[in-house]
């Protein structure tokens, strides 16, 4: 059974709760994960904590059907590339049914369970995506 | 100083199963059953559900419409007979993922299906007492019920949650009776995964007696009767509990009609009096008066009143109602649902 590192997991939580990232006042650049510099303005950026509304739009996504350790409950599943409003990408499950996937779509993040090490394990929780409104 | 509700919301899982797909599986008759129970179909957690996220889905709405910040929130209290850790507050994960605390009172409480209003109860207290600006109560499951058992019908999942202060509130809670007894119609030994229950007992020393003198004890205390208020709120472990227990104190159909929220979502449990509440809520004009009755089986029941204020009026669109997680649902038969609430042991 798949099985993680408790500290790992608690130092992560914020950014996986909450989506917290940063954004580099200098140019606007916004990262997910959290980036401590800015790759485009290197020294003469300024890089601040940024919290992303988690609102944004599908650009691409899969099925996974062959689930890796840990997630093989959970299959099949939907997986997709995110771009947030603010510009940063990120991967992410995307729930609900199948057939409401599409490329363009606008998805909102909802708070689920991840996975779970074992049935004694912790509770792994983090951000998903749902296609927003009835589409 | 008037405390009361300054923000709600709710949340359901949109997996829906019906009373006739699980009588088919175990050969009874569907019409008894749906017309015993008044429930339709009930509400299935997804896999990556369970009561701390139903819970933070449901919290996000009511900061929606309280349009406070999460650093105000001095208390969160959980009500719950699922949280996910036999041994680790569902309140640490639910708070840090909103933005609250680390300054800040946090609780599970359980007592059955009554500790949702409970735990509103406690937060009007500290409230009340100026130890908090705004406390965060909520009720929510994600019941179990053992397969073939009656239970199966009925248990259900979902939550609302109420941030109650004493500034800009939309609903005043104007009076609290809680009325408890050791009595054992329902319940689940440590460790062991399904409740059991005493079948009829449930009923007439039970539900009905602590929900009636829970209720008889807030209207003399309050000196308001039936007819003061536009809605009256019962638990809901089935559809006709709530209707004969109205109707016995004199409450009309009118009055009891959202209790039959249950009908389609069923019994979620802590999670069950909140989420009709939420509903009355996201409908009720200013100056309507609401009862809420609790019941705890073990057992016990909270029966308080609100009075909608002005304020109502711009928070109901803020966020998402309950209707709308009512109407987005999608129905799987029983060889899904086993699945989805591991019954399939591997």
């Amino acid at each position: 059974m798949h099985t993680s590192s408790v500290p790992l997991y608690w130092r992560l939580q914020k950014s996986k709760y909450g989506l917290f990232g940063t954004k580099c006042l200098s140019c606007n650049t916004h990262f997910y994960p959290p980036k401590p510099l800015c790759s485009e303005c290197r020294r003469k950026g300024r890089v601040v904590e940024h919290q992303f509304s988690g609102k944004g739009k599908i650009l691409t996504f899969t099925i996974i059907r062959t689930a890796p350790e840990g997630f093989e409950k959970q299959a099949p599943y939907a997986i997709g590339i995110i771009e947030l409003d603010e510009g940063a990408k990120i991967a992410g499950q995307i729930v609900g049914p199948f057939e409401r996937l599409a490329t363009g779509k606008r998805v909102r993040p909802v708070f689920r369970k991840i996975y779970e090490d074992s049935d004694d394990g912790i509770i792994h929780y983090g951000m998903k995506f749902v296609i927003d409104g009835k589409s | 100083m008037s405390v009361g509700i300054v923000g709600y919301g709710a949340y359901v899982p949109r997996f829906r199963i019906t009373s006739r797909e699980i009588a088919r599986v175990w050969g009874q008759d569907p019409k008894t059953m749906q017309e015993g129970l008044l429930i339709e179909e009930k509400s299935v957690p997804d896999i990556d559900e369970d009561t701390i996220t139903i819970s933070i889905e449901a919290s996000k709405n009511a900061f929606l419409r309280a349009g406070i910040r999460p650093k105000e929130i001095g208390a969160v209290y959980i009500g719950s007979e699922s949280h996910p850790y036999a041994v680790k507050p569902s309140g640490t994960v639910v708070a840090e993922a909103l933005g609250i605390g680390p300054e800040v009172s946090v609780v599970d409480t359980e007592f059955a299906c009554r500790a949702g209003t409970t735990s509103m109860f406690i937060c009007c207290g500290l409230v009340k007492a100026g130890y908090i600006n705004y406390g965060l109560a909520i009720g929510a499951d994600t019941s179990q019920g053992m397969p073939g058992d009656a239970l199966e019908y009925s248990a259900a999942a979902g939550g609302a949650a109420f941030i109650i202060g004493g500034k800009n509130v939309i609903a005043t809670i104007d009076g609290w009776f809680s009325f408890v007894t050791d009595t054992a119609d329902f319940w689940r030994r440590d460790g062991q995964e399904y409740p059991r229950h005493a079948a009829r007992f449930t009923g007439e020393p039970s539900y009905f007696r602590h929900v009636m003198e829970a209720c008889k004890g807030l209207m003399g205390k309050t000196g308001l009767k039936p007819s003061d208020f536009s809605y009256a709120v019962f638990h809901t472990p089935n559809g006709k509990f709530p209707l004969k227990a109205g109707k016995s104190l004199g409450f009309t159909g009118e009055q009891l009609k959202d209790n039959l929220l249950v009908s389609k979502i069923g019994n979620t449990y802590s999670g069950a009096s909140p989420l009709v509440l939420s509903c009355v809520l996201d409908k009720a004009k200013p100056g309507e008066k609401i009862m809420v009755t609790s019941y705890g089986s073990g057992a016990g029941s909270d029966s308080f009143c609100l009075t909608v204020t002005e304020d109502i009026k711009s928070k109901q669109d803020k966020a998402r109602k309950t209707m709308d997680y009512v109407a987005d649902r999608e129905e799987i038969d029983y060889a899904r649902y086993v699945r989805l609430r591991g019954k399939i042991k591997q």
